[in-house]
């Protein structure tokens, strides 16, 4: 057996570390969507009418969509009457972390992530979702003395009306697409975050979602508006337990940038994948974009995809103010029967606007992982920059790369660059690192993250050595 | 500490070493030596564990243990050295990553603990002097972009930090110019110590002049067919391989 066929026979034994279910007990709505759901989701949460209003256009709207059958991949589509739309652990505290259910916080724990924890040592505010209602929002005080506001969605429904019915759907408007029309119509809770004028956060602003109820879909919406000369880094990580049945995750995120703001916006995204023969696994189908709606603004997006089962993500930049900054830095790899169909969109609208995009696709298995991007300078947008970089690296011969770039330029003064390389992993790197004492797991560990090296850079340190370690474990057991 | 014994070796079917015998004790330095295709390279590959190579025939046993049932991590661990004739790159990993990956593995093999950031960089620092490596280049990805001098003061800079107790350096002077040769060279012989051994394969006898090897051996044909002192270098580096050859076809 080749070298390259033992990496293949082999990755399949890696196992998904974060496949226990937690025993907490949770309330949820009957399976289905109706109107009936939309208004027992809406109620559940107290919200007011012109909210109940936009769910339900959202709803009857997605009712006219259909699924969308472009992405390179192929799933049985999930019957959306079989899903539950609303799950919420039962016994709700509220006040400070010693009321949360301690079996959540075990929860917390086994993932690593210990709110606690994370409080005391890190200085990062965590607020975490499971299924589909926010558990606790820590930091909120000290945010709070600077004016930031950092809380659950249905929190920020209840307290700064104003705020979200400015900005909710701005970005990506309910009827923006099928996942996205859906969410906007059942979505139930997710984070939200409001950086005032002149303010750079102290601290990085992290979310961490699972999924943890059999049958449920999860459908947060997440909306960051950065005010004039503000700062924010934030952070996202997903993983669900392991079930033979597909889970839905239809996410929505919204960042508004305004003059000369900036949001940095990482993502580490372990959802379970699914089995090695494929079966099970989340549907991660999410929408993510960001506006740069001030000049000189800047939104950036970093994101690890290991997990999920099908991916379908295109976190994306409107380049509206002048001279306003797009970046999009990414590493996906897919193993066994994982399938991602994931990239960017760079639209750029303003004068003197610049984006960047770097891509490492790793594939393993018999996955499938796709590039696709869209590189748009409108006819106002004069000296607009774009470079792309997209790089694919093959473990094994069952496996695919493919890369669909889109490129259109409007005005002539615009330039963009594209370059693209595909790789195998070498034996000769493999024996190199094994003349050195390093075995044959640990040399494609170091080899994958040296290849993401420049995608792991963007990620803030403490989230960089997660990822890491992420990569190593998803590798785990994938050479012998 | 190294017996090879009745060594055939094979690649994709094709027979290359056809009989090898060689002992090397601590201490020796032996020089292999001969003309192009004679399989001194694949001596040096058979060795450090190359899998596209099949050994047919013979043992080799590396201190008392057979060489031959390690995986090529194993050997490195147990003290087996390789410096490649064509270093490879590996794009995003610094060498300074890299290396304090593999010296962990090997002091975890040999029961030492392993080094925090700082006693590896204190390390690292001794280690750089002795082949006059810059540290600049220690932080750039392995090998990508390096000059072939700078490739393969690497590759011993390398081996002083790992250890090892039987080095095998493969073709190490090719590409190099002449300084590049003398700082590679003193590296080496500043590693020299009685319990260590060395082999080097060379083309050419220019490195022995910096190298100095208790024993010559000429393969030919995939076979050891003469063996001498220093002075059998400077004969070959005179007249060539003809000789040997034509006392090959008359034996």
């Amino acid at each position: 057996m080749s070298k390259d066929d033992q990496i293949l026979e082999d990755f399949t034994k890696s196992e998904y570390k974060y496949g226990f279910e937690s025993n907490i007990e949770s309330e949820s709505a009957p399976k289905g969507l109706s109107e009936d759901i939309v208004r027992f989701i809406s109620e559940k949460k107290n919200e007011p009418e012109w909210l109940l209003e936009w769910r339900m256009k959202a709803y009857h709207h997605w009712l006219t969509l259909e699924e969308p059958n472009w992405p390179n991949v192929n799933y049985p589509k999930p019957n959306y009457q079989d899903i539950i739309y609303y799950s919420a652990p039962k016994k709700k505290k509220i006040n400070s972390l010693d009321e949360v259910d301690p079996e959540i916080l075990e929860t917390f724990k086994k993932l690593g992530i210990s709110l606690e924890e994370q409080k005391r040592l890190t200085g990062v505010a965590v607020d975490a979702v499971i299924d589909s209602v926010s558990i606790g929002t820590s930091f909120k005080e000290k945010l709070g003395e600077l004016g930031i506001v950092f809380c659950s969605f249905s929190e920020a429904v209840q307290e700064h009306p104003e705020l979200v019915k400015k900005y909710l759907g701005s970005v990506v408007p309910a009827s923006d697409n099928y996942f996205a029309a859906l969410n906007s119509a059942v979505f139930s809770d997710g984070s939200f975050c409001y950086i005032p004028k002149g303010v750079r956060c102290p601290m990085e602003l992290s979310t961490y979602f699972r999924i943890n109820a059999a049958n449920t879909g999860q459908f947060e919406r997440t909306l960051i508006i950065a005010d004039d000369d503000s700062y924010v880094s934030y952070l996202e990580g997903c993983t669900a337990p392991m079930r033979d049945e597909n889970q839905l995750h239809a996410a929505v995120v919204e960042i508004v940038a305004h003059d000369r703001a900036e949001v940095k916006y990482s993502t580490v995204q372990n959802w379970y994948p699914g089995d090695k023969n494929g079966k099970g696994g989340i549907y991660n189908f999410v929408t993510k974009r960001g506006i740069c709606a001030g000049d000189d603004s800047k939104i950036s997006w970093t994101q690890v995809e290991t997990g999920s089962a099908v991916t379908w993500k295109y976190p994306s930049c409107i380049l509206k103010g002048d001279r306003s900054i797009g970046e999009f830095y990414s590493v996906a790899v897919t193993n066994n029967y994982q399938q991602a169909d994931t990239g960017t969109k760079m639209i750029h609208i303003g004068r003197d606007t610049k984006s960047r995009i770097v891509s490492k696709g790793v594939s393993a298995g018999r996955s499938q992982n796709s590039y696709r991007g869209l590189v748009e300078i409108m006819p106002r947008a004069h000296n607009a920059r774009n470079f792309s970089q997209c790089d694919s690296l093959l473990m094994g011969d069952k496996c695919g790369a493919h890369t669909f770039p889109y490129i259109e330029v409007k005005n002539k003064s615009g330039r963009v660059e594209h370059e693209a390389t595909t790789s195998k992993i070498g034996e000769d790197q493999i024996f190199y690192c094994n003349q050195r004492g390093i075995g044959e797991e640990e040399a494609v560990a170091l080899i994958v993250n040296g290849y993401c090296k420049e995608v792991l850079n963007q990620l803030p340190m403490e989230f960089a050595v997660e990822a890491q370690k992420l990569l190593a474990l998803t590798l785990e057991g994938s050479v012998g | 500490m190294l017996k090879i014994n009745n060594l055939h070796a094979s690649i994709e079917g094709k027979a290359i070493l056809k009989g090898i015998n060689l002992e090397v004790k601590p201490g020796e330095v032996h020089a292999i030596m001969g003309p192009n295709g004679s399989g001194k390279s694949t001596l040096a590959s058979v060795i450090a564990g190359r899998e596209e190579y099949e050994v047919t025939e013979g043992s080799v046993e590396f201190q008392g243990k057979d060489l031959l049932d390690m995986d090529p991590e194993e050997r490195a661990r147990e003290g087996v050295f390789l410096a490649f004739q064509y270093p490879i790159e590996i794009p995003g990993v610094s060498t300074t990553n890299f290396l304090k990956t593999a010296l962990n593995e090997v002091r975890k093999h040999r029961g030492q603990d392993t080094l925090d950031a700082v006693s590896f960089l204190k390390l690292m620092k001794e280690k750089m002097k002795l082949v006059e490596i810059d540290q600049s280049l220690l932080s750039r990805s392995l090998n990508e972009g390096f000059s072939g001098g700078e490739k393969k003061r690497n590759e011993i800079f390398q081996m002083a930090m790992l250890d090892p107790s039987l080095s095998v350096l493969d073709e190490t002077d090719s590409g190099l110019d002449i300084d590049a040769l003398r700082i590679v060279a003193n590296g080496v012989n500043m590693l020299k110590t009685p319990e260590k051994a060395t082999i080097v394969v060379t083309h050419y006898q220019r490195l022995l002049d910096y190298i100095v090897p208790d024993f010559v051996h000429v393969l030919y044909q995939g076979r050891i067919v003469k063996t001498g002192g220093k002075e059998l270098a400077l004969q070959l580096e005179e007249n060539g391989y003809d000789w040997i050859k034509e006392e090959v076809a008359n034996a």
